[in-house]
């Protein structure tokens, strides 16, 4: 990938954090990084598309520790778990036949596995042999007669967030607008209920979260063309040019295509979230806003007040377990506020929460939800964090899964909200399972016995 | 503190208790040189081997006083005697058990007077011990059995004499029915850390752990406490007492020879453990080896790693009540609910389960429970195989039979080491089990290839 393209990829008019300067996110400080690359970043948002074979071309090292390691889920085909990749070998770069495997690869993915398109994900090694996967993805689509897309996203481009919007990119620029969508079926129709096609852009299903909404949508009479990328599929991804309002989910790094929708195809979207309780209300009316509908504006609002008043009754008991609990929030960007309104929700006091990758206007909703002393904390340290958690005497730790063992370790009661989990927290159910989970942490009898000293320690030592 | 309920149906379905006369059976075969003998028809014994063999994968020794129709009506004191004198001259034993059941208590049998009769015909078998046991399987459970034995043990072959401690490093360890060989061996290295020798009765880790011998087939037990060393416990330094359901066999131990005893309801879980070794502690004079010290770091590691999973687990239980009360009490302990237990016979103790209710009761009420409660997991022998099918739940194999599954008997669920690999199964079981968000199949799928999709859901 050309400087210029990442350069220009990074420019994001609709980011609030566009107006800093054009470096991207943090520059990464050897010796003191941890999150993943580009490569990282474009597959994780591309590999929920559960249709696709999912080809990186690369040596082992990217494919053979992270292949089918996401918690997002399918509600039918999986041809997205089976890891797939060319392994180059010592051979294969000394005599440059990293083109040739690679055609190679997608003949025989396409003649096991037969999928509507195939996905090649570029790496380090073969972008620094110059490898052209551009050319070997049209040739190879034109000889097999599929899609075959090229991904260039080799991790040394720079971080998770770039590799996002590469993926966003591409998709843009290969799938969207390919197909027209299908008919809305007649039986589907429902007398007096307008469908409206909708798009979700960076919903990733983790754990079949979205299955906790999807009923709603349907319920509404929202039809969603493509939830970009959670349990979808390729074909759906073709016609997301033709959704009449599109929402960005939790996502920065996607704002990018709903951008490009608004602009070329003059499709209005909004940012939401399904976490808590208000946002997945307010997603709902923001949408139902956007489509300019007084019979959905009513429909939803009836559906707002019902869904509320169940889940308020069943978080009761669990709120009164729950209230007063000091938790930390440390997951950066959009997060670090929807999270802390929906510990708020549950009547719980957020004594500092993550900024890690938040914008100014993520850290003005977090002043306004917290009040004007709210404790950021902008740093990635682990040590940090832990020493942040005692200093604020915080019950419990919310954060992604790299901050899992630390925080074990120093016998500390965690959450883990990121992509890996398996449990769902999305949508009005998912609060009482966010619920229900925070309460079984912070009051697992496991805490006391690990930070008891045993009988036989003399108390001072 | 749980309410024991009491059983109110007329029809046992898928019993969980297995008898009295089993149990005690189980005691004897914790001693070496042994043969238990049970004054019965010889349907029982047959049962009860078959049910000790599938359980250990080994051949277990068992005889019967064979009593048949006119024996049981005219008296079978004669089939005692000759049981008796025939185990002796065929097989040499050190030790016969011989337990009553159902049919000889019924019966009225006087087992004391014919043993004396026996003694009286055949004094040349008098360095055979026979010991009695009462042990009628119209009350109780195996567990309550085999503490039956163990107390006729005590009584039978140690001597009432005041404690006179000259074996300082020798420590007396009682132990219940619930310990399998796996838990025993687990036990005697934990002591022998401290450097204490440990006389563990019955010794069932020594006798049924499943090794060959040179000797090859042996029809007496393959191993288990000497009788020479049972006349040692009076000279130990102190005894250690697991389980609760063995508290009157203790007390009599205490009786007799006045060693201070120290007493464990288990030894699973983080505290249970600590307590034993803070006791052993005491007893050596000796600080904590590093071994142990770092087995339980281990533990305390496993507890927080595997509290996601466990934490809020839904688990029902059915055991023996000793076995009940230890699981139960581990269980909760490492953040498990406990929305389900049945115990298969009342216990005192077993208001201590921390759930609200305690069923006596069988199989059956088990799967109501777990049903009715939406159990994630449920805990009980082989027979709830079927049952966690039919829940879909996981199921932990725990008491007796255990018949589909190898080395059962082996796997020790005790000290930290134990705890901590039972914590694992558990935890992997509940994830193999977890119930995922159900996918949502949208209407607007109807006559896509999205509808296609879900007849087929994997690549062609």
């Amino acid at each position: 990938m050309k400087p210029d393209d990442i350069l220009a990829l990074m420019n994001e008019p609709a980011c609030a954090h566009n107006a800093k300067t054009k470096s991207g996110c943090a520059k990464p400080q050897p010796g003191a990084t941890q999150g993943g690359c580009c490569f990282d970043g474009a597959r994780n948002a591309l590999l929920p598309i559960a249709d696709v074979a999912h080809i990186v071309h690369g040596p082992i090292g990217c494919a053979g520790s992270s292949w089918d390691n996401r918690g997002t889920r399918s509600s039918g085909i999986e041809t997205y778990r089976m890891g797939m990749t060319t392994d180059l070998s010592e051979m294969d770069v000394i005599m440059g036949r990293g083109e040739r495997c690679l055609f190679q690869a997608i003949r025989q993915a396409i003649e096991s596995y037969r999928p509507p398109a195939v996905f090649v994900y570029n790496t380090c090694v073969p972008a620094l042999q110059g490898d052209d996967i551009e050319a070997v993805a049209r040739t190879a689509s034109a000889r097999f007669g599929v899609p075959v897309i090229p991904v260039d996203c080799a991790g040394f481009y720079g971080n998770k967030n770039l590799g996002n919007r590469i993926a966003g990119d591409v998709i843009y620029r290969h799938v969207i607008g390919t197909r027209e969508p299908d008919p809305v079926p007649p039986a589907a129709q429902r007398p007096g209920i307008t469908t409206h096609d909708v798009n979700l852009i960076g919903e990733w299903n983790v754990g079949g979260e979205f299955w906790n909404v999807a009923p709603l949508f349907d319920e509404l009479g929202l039809r969603l063309l493509c939830t970009f990328s959670g349990d979808s599929r390729f074909r759906e991804v073709q016609t997301m040019h033709r959704a009449q309002a599109n929402m960005v989910v939790c996502s920065k790094a996607m704002l990018h295509v709903a951008r490009k929708l608004a602009e070329d195809h003059g499709t209005p979207f909004f940012e939401g979230s399904f976490y808590g309780i208000k946002d997945t209300s307010q997603a709902f009316r923001d949408f139902a806003g956007l489509l300019g509908d007084p019979d959905l504006r009513d429909r939803t609002e009836a559906m707002i007040a019902r869904e509320e008043a169940e889940v308020v009754a069943a978080l009761a008991p669990l709120r009164r377990r729950l209230a007063g609990k000091r938790v930390l929030v440390f997951t950066g960007g959009y997060k670090s506020w929807s999270v802390v309104s929906a510990m708020q929700d549950l009547d719980m006091i957020v004594v500092a929460t993550g900024t890690e990758k938040s914008t100014e206007e993520d850290k003005a909703r977090i002043r306004a939800l917290m009040g004007p002393d709210a404790r950021m904390i902008a740093d990635n340290d682990q040590t940090a964090l832990i020493a942040t958690f005692h200093e604020c005497t915080a019950d419990i730790l919310i954060a992604g899964d790299r901050y899992i063992y630390p925080a074990l370790k120093s016998r500390i009661p965690f959450l883990d909200i990121d992509h890996v989990r398996r449990i769902g927290y999305a949508g009005y159910s998912g609060m009482i399972e966010l619920a229900r989970n925070l309460d079984r942490a912070v009051h697992s009898p496991v805490w006391d016995q690990v930070r008891r000293r045993p009988s036989w320690t003399p108390p001072t030592a | 503190m749980a309410e024991i309920v009491l059983p109110t149906k007329a029809l046992t379905v898928n019993p969980l208790k297995a008898s009295q006369p089993i149990g005690a059976a189980l005691a004897f075969l914790g001693l070496a040189g042994t043969m238990p003998l049970e004054h019965g028809a010889r349907g029982c014994t047959a049962f009860n081997k078959l049910f000790f063999m599938r359980h250990f994968h080994e051949p277990i020794a068992l005889q019967t006083t064979a009593m048949d129709q006119v024996t049981t009506v005219l008296g079978a004191d004669d089939n005692v005697v000759d049981a008796l004198a025939t185990i002796c001259d065929k097989n040499h034993p050190s030790v016969i058990g011989l337990i009553t059941t159902g049919l000889s208590e019924a019966q009225g049998a006087d087992v004391p007077r014919t043993i004396a009769n026996f003694r009286a015909a055949f004094p040349h078998h008098d360095d055979v011990a026979v010991i009695p046991v009462s042990a009628s399987d119209t009350r109780g459970c195996l567990e309550t059995g085999f503490a039956l034995a163990l107390d006729a043990i005590i009584a039978a072959l140690i001597p009432a004499t005041p404690a006179t401690v000259t074996r300082p490093r020798q420590v007396n360890v009682l132990v219940s029915a619930m310990l399998t060989p796996g838990d025993i061996d687990a036990i005697r290295t934990w002591i022998g850390a401290f450097g204490l020798t440990p006389i563990i009765l019955p010794d069932i880790g020594d006798s049924l752990d499943g090794h060959l011998i040179p000797a090859g087939f042996s029809t007496l037990t393959y191993g288990g406490t000497p009788r020479a060393a049972i006349a040692t416990m009076a000279e130990s330094v102190a005894t250690l007492v697991i389980g609760r359901s063995i508290e009157p066999a203790a007390d009599r131990l205490r009786h007799r020879t006045g060693i201070p005893d120290w007493r464990f309801p288990g030894l699973m879980g983080l505290e249970s453990c600590d307590r034993f070794t803070q006791a052993l502690a005491e007893i050596a004079g000796c600080p904590i080896p590093a071994a142990i010290e770092r087995g339980r770091g281990r533990l305390q590691d496993a507890l927080v790693d595997c509290q996601f999973q466990i934490g809020g687990a839904r688990i029902a239980v059915a055991a023996d009540a000793d076995l009940l009360a230890t699981i139960t009490g581990f269980l909760g302990g490492i953040g498990a609910e406990i929305v389900g237990a049945v115990a298969s016979a009342r216990a005192g103790f077993l208001a201590a389960v921390p759930s609200d209710t305690v069923v006596i009761g069988d199989l059956e009420d088990l799967e109501w429970l777990a049903r009715d409660r939406g159990a994630d997991m449920i805990v009980t022998n082989s027979h709830g195989a079927p049952i966690a099918d039919r829940l879909g739940t996981a199921l932990l194999r725990a008491g007796f039979p255990i018949y589909d599954c190898y080395g059962a008997y082996a796997r020790a669920w005790v000290g930290y080491d134990g705890s901590r690999r039972i914590v694992f199964d558990i935890a992997n079981s509940l994830s193999a089990h977890y119930r995922e968000i159900r996918p949502y199949r949208s209407r607007y799928w109807q006559g896509t290839p999205r509808d296609e999709e879900l007849r087929g859901c994997t690549p062609c």
